[in-house]
């Protein structure tokens, strides 16, 4: 097999599991060891820089880094690395004075269209960078959907305004209340650029018998979502059913159980395991007494005399047809009807540009959605590009994100004579983290450490106002023992084959049998004469050529601890732990980049 | 050496055995030897070895003297018994204890200062009395706590850290164990698992006195050019006669070489021995041949290693002592003191 070129930044990358997971590729276990040591205000700036929403992802995010986390295969449940996040975003105190301070114009025009994440982050970028960014949105603050759509008990409003004025404060200006009604005058308005960041505005409806008639007290759940948001509605129903699997659904569930709803139930038409929303969302709701029945496909909504008394549902079982594609089979059973007051529709979202005109030059496919290049994020208009659920359909908070940083990318390097498809290197440095014989500077005591819960605020009180924060996030103490049960992906095994001697010392001290010395073969025949079983075809195979021997040192990088044992057991230093830190490009140079000191958790913390 | 203990946290497929352990649940306390130490990779290769067999850790007995390589039964199978013993002292404390309770596995761990110098007379008495045990010694041919003084195999003529030439002839222990009857006699490398593990395999399953002689490289004092016990030198001068795997009586014995190059040896609680020829000559079971062969090798330079010898119907101390068969322990109060009219009755015996 080919000797493993650890040069190649994608290699160490794809180790650290939630970095490589991230859409904005946020350097996790770098945070995590500053959130360790009490530099919370550095942990948010490292965020800040690579995700622009800390506080908000803090308690929002989907967490693509979760169910990556290495710690989730070695023990039961991975690293919170969400709730850690918070953490910083609560503790860092007034940050700033760190921010980037409003750059000199350099001339060029960048219109962005609706305030949501997508939109505020590309204007983040290319703002810092020089370029006069203006938003336009058509409600009257901005935020877009994280202020509409996420409940007041999920997302304080105040971290919102933080967050989004560490934006506005850079000078991006700001048209709330300025619908954009159509592309073709905008274009004609002669800025340089656009971005198109308008979200996934229109939720699913439902058309099933009794919808027209029982119209009143159907609601669609996002328009509804927002409706609640902004103070217009304050009362439900006492009987409230919620149709849909998503993440919304169980925002709307959970806010229905504020508002008045005493019997709040979710009904799904596939499996509970299907659903889309995320397994510690589906936890919540649950925890607040709403039931969640699934296999019932809606078949109408029950009315008397123009209001809503009920719906029926048709059970269903998951069946796989010929071509083993999974289909819902009714299973003959009787039909259910279930009485309610209310019904919130959450059954999927879409995307809707009923203000770009079709014969502007961009193109759409066949299911109305523009075409975007998935790496530029440019539309066949090249000065016009998208982001966020605009782009590809509905995403979330993190995705928006990092579209974003691709479009500002481009729009920059379009406006200053580039080729969009030049995309700049990730900055990369690995470095040794060895202080002594067994001194290191990361924590490398590995132990079994279960995952922390996080507070919330007790139910009643939870339940009785939609303003108040359910999850109280971790408070320091918590966050030091939950940010130990790291295990330093980012802390590489840097293998040198000429000092290695092959005296076995790591295969043997090694926990989890990564290590192993062999005849060199093929990757499918190596993998099957490892010292553990290497079944995990997703993690990557180091392997080094070159020993004295002939043979091959394999290292199976699946669930390596990152402890450090190998190297503190090599006599001839073969083995080092260096730090492999990557920062994803960004436009123009973003504040001296927190900089990236050596820290072993527990010490005292560095005045910023 | 590392300060931290080694993390509990183990590979999440990892096999478990008969007896439903892991491997992880052979291993001992951290290792305090220089990083690279092959006495570690030795006890890597008998936790190995005992985790292949399912042997019950809390049956097994582990004896050593003093010395690095007497150090290492702190660093596998925590949950055994141990007794580190007087300087060259463990054989006689070993056989004290087979005697006292066969019922145990024995498993003497020393060196070759701890059996070659100062208790070579207890290596040699325990070995011509058959004791049933596997003896280890772990030999680097210097003094690793002493700051690495030849030991008493160094070869003559090998070169010490700083260039001085060894002048006194080398204690050859497989030749000693060999002429003093050991019937299973082995050599191995602690580079080597692939060749060590199913050795400690075979000789834990030897019902009778079994000696491994382990080159294991002493990575501080006596791994440079010059050395005739280093990583590089035993590697280029290997000469292994067999290749040994060792099968328990319940697994089917298929035979996949030609016939003429696998011999299967049987031992006497059922184990088959499959050696897999390399040196065609070569007949293990051969005292006289073993010690010629060996001999006329190490005219030639070479260090030969494999299993060298075994009598698969060994005698041993207990055998030829006539004693009880239960431990001392498995005998109730009346039997062990049986009072003072037995006593009488063995004295006019006696009269």
């Amino acid at each position: 097999m080919q000797t493993t070129d650890v040069s190649n930044p994608a290699f160490f990358h794809k180790v650290v599991d939630c970095q490589w997971a991230c859409p904005a590729h946020t350097p996790v276990p770098h945070y995590i060891r500053l959130i360790a040591s009490g530099r919370n205000a550095d942990a948010y700036m490292v965020n800040w820089h690579s995700n622009v929403f800390p506080g908000i992802l803090g308690r929002t995010c989907d967490r693509p880094c979760e169910p990556a986390c290495r710690r989730g295969r070695v023990e039961e449940e991975p690293v919170a690395i969400c709730r850690l996040k918070r953490v910083a975003a609560d503790n860092k105190g007034d940050v700033t004075h760190r921010m980037p301070r409003p750059a000199p114009r350099n001339g060029r025009r960048v219109a962005c269209i609706g305030a949501g994440p997508a939109s505020l982050a590309c204007a983040r970028d290319l703002a810092a960078a020089g370029y006069s960014v203006t938003v336009f949105e058509g409600e009257k603050k901005l935020g877009g959907f994280i202020r509409s759509q996420i409940p007041r008990f999920r997302l304080p409003e105040s971290v919102i305004d933080e967050e989004v004025g560490y934006i506005t404060a850079l000078g991006v200006e700001t048209r709330t209340g300025h619908y954009i009604s159509s592309l073709k005058s905008l274009l004609a308005e002669g800025y340089d650029a656009i971005f198109v960041g308008s979200g996934a505005p229109r939720g699913r409806d439902l058309e099933i018998p009794g919808r027209q008639e029982s119209a009143a007290n159907i609601h669609l759940g996002i328009d509804w979502l927002a409706s609640v948001s902004f103070g217009h509605t304050t009362s439900i129903g006492r009987r409230v059913i919620v149709l849909g699997g998503g993440n919304t659904a169980m925002d709307c569930c959970r806010s229905a159980r504020r508002l008045g709803g005493e019997s709040v139930t979710v009904v799904v038409r596939s499996g509970f395991e299907e659903m889309k929303a995320s397994p510690w969302e589906k936890e919540d709701a649950m925890g607040e007494d709403i039931p969640i029945l699934n296999y019932l496909v809606p078949l109408a909504f029950l009315h008397e005399g123009g209001t809503l008394t009920g719906m029926r549902f048709q059970k269903v079982r998951a069946e796989r047809d010929a071509k083993g594609r999974r289909q819902l089979v009714p299973t003959g059973e009787p039909d259910v009807e279930m009485p309610c007051d209310d019904v919130l529709v959450a059954v999927g979202q879409e995307n809707a540009f009923p203000w770009i005109e079709r014969d502007t030059g961009i193109e759409f496919d066949r299911w109305g959605m523009p075409v975007v290049d998935e790496t530029t994020m440019q539309s066949t208009i090249p000065n016009v590009f998208f982001g966020g659920d605009a782009a590809f359909g509905p995403k979330n908070i993190i995705w928006a994100v990092a579209h974003a940083h691709q479009a500002a990318i481009s729009i920059d390097l379009l406006l200053s004579g580039g080729d969009v498809r030049d995309r700049p290197p990730p900055n990369v440095t690995l470095v040794s983290q060895k202080m002594g014989i067994h001194e290191w500077s990361y924590d490398n005591a590995i132990a079994i450490d279960l995952r922390y819960k996080v507070p919330h605020r007790e139910k009643s009180l939870a339940l009785a106002d939609i303003g108040a924060e359910v999850e109280l996030g971790f408070d320091l103490g918590l966050a030091l023992k939950e940010a130990q049960r790291c295990l330093n992906c980012d802390i590489q095994t840097v293998f040198a084959p000429k000092l290695c001697i092959e005296c076995d010392a790591c295969v043997d001290i090694c926990p989890v049998d990564c290590i192993t010395f062999t005849a060199d073969a093929e990757e499918r025949v190596l993998r099957q004469g490892l010292n553990a079983p290497s079944l995990n075809m997703t993690q990557d195979l180091q392997v080094h050529g070159g020993l004295k021997t002939g043979r091959v040192m394999v290292k199976d990088e699946d669930v390596c601890l990152h402890c450090g044992m190998c190297a503190e057991r090599c006599p001839t230093g073969a083995w080092d732990m260096q730090r492999f830190l990557l920062d994803m490009a960004q436009v123009g140079t973003m504040p001296p980049s927190i900089t990236h000191p050596t820290m072993k958790s527990g010490a005292e913390p560095v005045a910023a | 050496m590392t300060y931290l203990p080694k993390p509990k946290l183990h590979h999440p497929d990892l096999p478990k055995n008969e007896l439903g352990l892991t491997r992880r649940d052979y291993e001992g306390a951290i290792s305090t030897l220089c990083a690279g130490c092959g006495h570690d990779a030795i006890s890597a290769a008998i936790v190995h070895a005992c985790y292949n067999l399912s042997l019950p850790p809390h049956r097994i007995a582990k004896l050593s003297g003093i010395g690095c390589s007497s150090k290492t039964p702190t660093y596998f199978l925590g949950a055994a018994h141990g007794f580190n013993s007087v300087h060259g002292r463990m054989p006689s404390v070993l056989t004290g204890a087979h005697l006292a309770n066969r019922d145990l596995i024995y498993l003497g761990v020393s060196g070759d200062g701890d059996s070659a110098s100062i208790g070579l007379g207890q290596f040699a008495h325990a070995l011509r009395r058959g004791v049933n045990m596997t003896y280890i010694v772990e030999n680097n041919g210097v003094y690793g706590l002493t700051k690495g003084q030849f030991s008493a195999t160094a070869d003559r003529g090998a070169l010490n850290k700083r260039g001085a030439a060894n002048g006194d002839e080398a204690i050859d222990m497989v030749g000693l164990a060999l002429q003093l009857g050991a019937t299973f006699v082995a050599r191995s490398f602690s580079g080597d698992k692939a060749q060590l593990v199913p050795l400690i395999e075979a000789a834990l399953t030897h019902a009778g006195a079994a000696f491994i002689d382990c080159i294991s490289p002493c990575v501080t004092f006596n791994n440079h050019a010059g050395s005739t016990k280093s990583f590089d030198y035993v590697r280029e001068h290997n000469e292994a006669v067999n290749f040994l795997d060792v099968i328990s009586g319940r697994e089917t014995i298929t035979l996949e070489q030609e016939p003429g190059t696998v011999e299967l040896v049987t031992q006497h609680d059922g184990s088959v021995l499959r050696l897999r020829k390399v040196a065609g000559d070569y007949d293990p079971t051969d005292r006289t041949s073993a010690i010629d062969f060996l001999a006329r090798h190490h005219q030639a330079g070479e260090i030969v290693t494999g299993l060298l010898y075994v009598d698969p119907d060994p005698t041993s101390l207990h055998g030829h002592l006539g004693t009880a068969t239960k431990p001392l322990n498995a005998f109730d109060d009346a039997v062990l003191i049986p009072g003072s009219a037995a006593l009488a009755k063995i004295n006019a015996s006696l009269r």
